[in-house]
């Protein structure tokens, strides 16, 4: 008997008029895995990410995430997901615990329950006495680490991280993955883009795009020695390289 | 006497207001850029880069200390600095409804030149985009957007070049050709301070500022700042690489454990033969395919060590 499988893809297409973004991707996904999802800028990782969030419907090829169709029941699969990229994360002008708040109660989450997340996370992240603060004054570092925890706050099955660490220094980001780390540890699948390429070799598998296709998909180390090479920084170059498509 | 370095910095000091907060942007910091370097300004998003950009081209006020770009002061002189240097803001600026062109002959005539007289500069890097010269600048993908900012920064023959992030967002094949672009502008002549939050890129600038919150950490060339990193540095493999990292970070004898890719780096606090702490946890914990090694710090190392003095 297999993992259970979180996310399968199936030769997943998705064309914008004759442009091909996606082209016939098939992959999987295991639960609690730590799956890094990479690829050059307009290699189409953000629009299979989109059709995996069941936020863009595809045009041909089959998919589900967390059991639900991404054709029939993309409603299900939000509900069953957690998002934070680095663009998007938190209500600046909210204070923390109005944000904890706000996403609980979009999960739906009781009032029990989010009292209980509150202190929960507060504790988990050192921001106990904080609660009142603007998210806006916070540094950086602990935005993210906080935008991470609340898109977790519903136990999702899988959580998506698009580029989650841009901009961050160099402690906090291996903090960061520290709480990435827990969490594949409780059950929660993580699926990441990255531009940092030692991020790369922290994730179980790694699948690396290339003008719309999945080129190479395994374990860091494995790609390493399929590539000859000595990090996953020489092994995307080779790949990414092989590029005919810009943005 | 004139003044040989490109720009001087000299104890500046920025802060911001915010209602009641009182946020420290520069902290008083200090350093020179000789001509012709490429001079790495290296900290995370909020270490102040962007105010010290902004300052250095006359388009901030510092609440004090003074700055020079050619020997020219940024407060008084700044008619003759916005005439000699380039900048490329973080966020793309140009004019989304004008074509690449036009956005390039506009730049142009407002330095009082023609694309003509300076295109072998911009050469290089306008021919990849010159294909979509009628296309409006708003419609260009990121990549082309930064060759046409570049292009704009460059074509009235600058003599400092500041680019504020040019890499942000970027992946590592654009990254290693941006780097490579850098180098040819710097055998023009052209002085160039670029920022950045990828740590990596350090290695590619002749010296670096290292910057978190408003103060210099080091300023140094990159094999100078690995080289004030005095204690010695352990990279650890196993299969078992997050409690590998729970069980040394355990140990009293460790000053720091961080994961770096496929190793964890580890510092002791104190010097001496260390070797068999690390073969003793890994015994403990019965961890397979361990592998042990004695290795040399990177800018990483070197930054993490700094922020935490």
């Amino acid at each position: 008997m297999g993992k259970e499988k979180v996310i399968s893809a199936n030769e997943l297409t998705k064309k914008f008029g004759d442009f091909t973004a996606v082209d016939k991707i098939s992959f999987e996904v295991e639960k609690g895995e730590i799956f890094g999802f990479l690829g050059a800028n307009g290699a189409g990782k953000t629009t299979a990410m989109r059709m995996l969030c069941g936020l863009s419907l595809p045009t041909s090829g089959l998919a589900t995430v967390a059991g639900y169709d991404v054709y029939k029941q993309n409603e299900l699969i939000k509900k069953s997901i957690g998002y934070m990229s680095q663009k998007f994360s938190l209500y600046e002008d909210l204070t923390v615990r109005e944000n904890i708040r706000f996403y609980a109660g979009i999960y739906g989450l009781s009032d029990k329950q989010i009292k209980e997340k509150t202190a929960l996370l507060a504790k988990q992240l050192s921001l106990e006495g904080e609660e009142k603060t603007l998210v806006k004054s916070l540094p950086l570092g602990w935005k993210q680490k906080l935008a991470f925890s609340i898109a977790i706050v519903h136990d999702p099955a899988i959580v998506f991280l698009d580029e989650p660490t841009g901009g961050v220094d160099p402690i906090t980001r291996r903090e960061f993955w520290s709480l990435i780390y827990e969490a594949s540890e409780r059950g929660i699948t993580i699926f990441v883009t990255t531009h940092y390429m030692d991020e790369a070799e922290y994730c179980n598998r790694v699948s690396i795009m290339v003008d719309g296709r999945i080129d190479a998909l395994d374990s860091p180390a494995n790609l390493m020695k399929n590539f000859s090479a000595n990090s996953m920084d020489e092994v995307f170059l080779q790949l990414a390289r092989k590029a005919v498509r810009s943005e | 006497m004139k003044n040989m370095a490109a720009v001087v910095v000299d104890n500046i000091v920025k802060t911001y207001r915010i209602k009641k907060t009182v946020v420290q942007a520069l902290n008083g910091i200090s350093f020179s850029v000789d001509r012709g370097e490429i001079f790495g300004i290296i900290g995370p998003d909020g270490a102040g880069k962007t105010s010290l950009f902004r300052i250095l081209t006359s388009l901030l006020l510092a609440d004090s200390g003074a700055a020079s770009v050619d020997g020219f002061d940024v407060v008084k002189d700044y008619k003759q600095i916005r005439n000699r240097v380039g900048y490329m803001p973080g966020k793309f600026s140009l004019y989304q409804d004008l074509s690449v062109q036009e956005n390039l002959q506009f730049f142009a005539t407002i330095f009082g030149t023609t694309i003509q007289e300076n295109y072998n500069l911009i050469k290089d890097i306008y021919q990849q985009i010159e294909p979509f010269k009628d296309r409006k600048a708003g419609q260009l993908s990121g990549g082309m957007k930064q060759k046409l900012a570049l292009s704009c920064a460059l074509i009235h023959k600058p003599s400092v070049l500041f680019l504020d992030e040019p890499t942000t967002g970027v992946d590592a094949v654009s990254r290693k050709e941006f780097w490579e672009m850098l180098h040819r502008l710097k055998e023009q002549g052209i002085t160039i301070l670029v920022s950045t939050a990828y740590m990596d890129e350090a290695s590619l600038c002749d010296r670096v500022a290292l910057i978190q919150k408003g103060s210099i950490l080091s300023v140094n060339t990159p094999e100078g700042v690995t080289e004030e990193f005095k204690k010695p540095l352990w990279a650890i493999r196993a299969n078992e690489m997050f409690h590998l990292m729970n069980d040394i970070k355990d140990d009293p004898s460790i000053e720091s454990c961080y994961p770096f890719g496929q190793y964890h780096h580890v510092v002791f606090k104190k010097d001496g033969n260390n070797k068999p702490i690390l073969e003793k946890i890994v015994q403990k914990g019965n961890y397979t395919n361990v592998e042990i090694d004695s290795i040399k710090p990177n800018i990483e190392d070197c930054f993490m060590a700094l922020m935490k003095e």
